[in-house]
């Protein structure tokens, strides 16, 4: 049975500014499946965004959404979720969005674990401004700003996130659509800080400068590099060479700020 | 018995002409009509809802 999407969706706002085959749209309806499945309440769900391609997101969405500063989504989903304990509150972004400009304040959201989700679409590049590489752009990968090739190892943001301590960290791929929702509905279920991040193509600035010949090569590409954390297991490192895993990468329990800073006020107040 | 036939709805004003749903469907149902995508083979249609899925566009709905 087709999935009613509209109801989730701001009246009117279609078709979206993604350029034909980005994986931002795939995201975007793996977000509202989670969502449907988790029944989470508009008025009661906050979808917080920077800027940037992905950043332009919660603007699709009928939810109580903020497009902020670049970078700053954590800083402002912060405020929101202090502010009310109560609420469901979901990032969204790019990676040089989240990793570059917002470095910081992903890594200390991780760090403090506040109970939230951030949904990272990882495309390689920063595609709205024009190509310029990012800290998630692959050594020798060329973008409007490394015509020579990047010099720069690429961040892998799982592990950046599990190092500044996020609590439930996972990957997905905007190839493996289903795979979406079941990650953002067990992300959102998780009490801490939780991170999925979504390996996207884009096929505007970063395929066309990087011989993908379509969006279905690149498509293709993620099938190919994405292996399960349990198929993982069972194979050599030898076979790992170049691959991503993808699935649940880390799991733990440990206290929350929004209950650790109720106590401090519980102190303070006596 | 006659099979109960899907329809698959393919709203033009929002297809991009990206071909996902062209190239990753099991059994080649659609195909590029020009710029937008449109139905080639129904028959064919085994209702895995794979365009739907992968369509970034919004831009179709299969209904079973």
């Amino acid at each position: 049975m087709s999935f009613d999407y509209d109801k989730y969706l701001r009246p009117g706002k279609l078709p979206h500014i993604w350029c034909p085959g980005c994986g931002h749209g795939i995201v975007m309806k793996g977000l509202i499946r989670a969502i449907d499945t988790l029944g989470l309440e508009k008025d009661n769900t906050a979808i917080v965004s920077g800027i940037g391609c992905a950043s332009r997101l919660p603007g699709y969405l009928d939810f109580c959404t903020l497009h902020t500063a670049h970078g700053r989504a954590a800083a402002f989903a912060t405020g929101v979720k202090m502010a009310k304990p109560e609420m469901n509150v979901i990032l969204v972004g790019g990676d040089g969005d989240g990793t570059a400009i917002g470095g910081n304040h992903f890594i200390h959201a991780c760090r403090r674990n506040i109970d939230m989700t951030y949904i990272i679409m990882n495309n390689n590049i920063y595609g709205m401004t024009g190509g310029q590489f990012s800290p998630c752009t692959p050594t020798g990968a060329l973008a409007s700003t490394t015509v020579y090739g990047n010099p720069d190892p690429a961040f892998d943001v799982a592990k950046l996130a599990i190092g500044a301590g996020a609590t439930f960290v996972a990957r997905g791929t905007a190839y493996h659509a289903t795979q979406i929702d079941k990650l953002i509905v067990e992300a959102v279920q998780h009490k801490g800080f939780s991170v999925v991040e979504i390996l996207d193509d884009c096929p505007t600035t970063y395929g066309r400068r990087n011989k993908y010949k379509s969006v279905i090569e690149m498509m293709n590409r993620l099938k190919d590099v994405a292996v399960p954390v349990k198929a993982a297991e069972k194979m050599t490192a030898e076979q790992l060479q170049g691959k991503i895993l993808t699935g649940v990468l880390h799991k733990e329990e440990r206290p929350h700020y929004t209950d650790e800073y109720a106590k401090v006020i519980a102190r303070a107040s006596k | 018995m006659e099979k109960k036939l899907p329809t698959i709805e393919i709203i033009e004003k929002y297809c991009k002409g990206c071909h996902i749903c062209v190239e990753f469907c099991p059994t080649k149902v659609l195909e590029m009509k020009g710029f937008v995508a449109s139905v080639k083979n129904l028959e064919a249609c085994i209702k895995c809802m794979q365009c739907e899925l992968r369509c970034p566009d919004f831009a179709i709905k299969v209904t079973a």
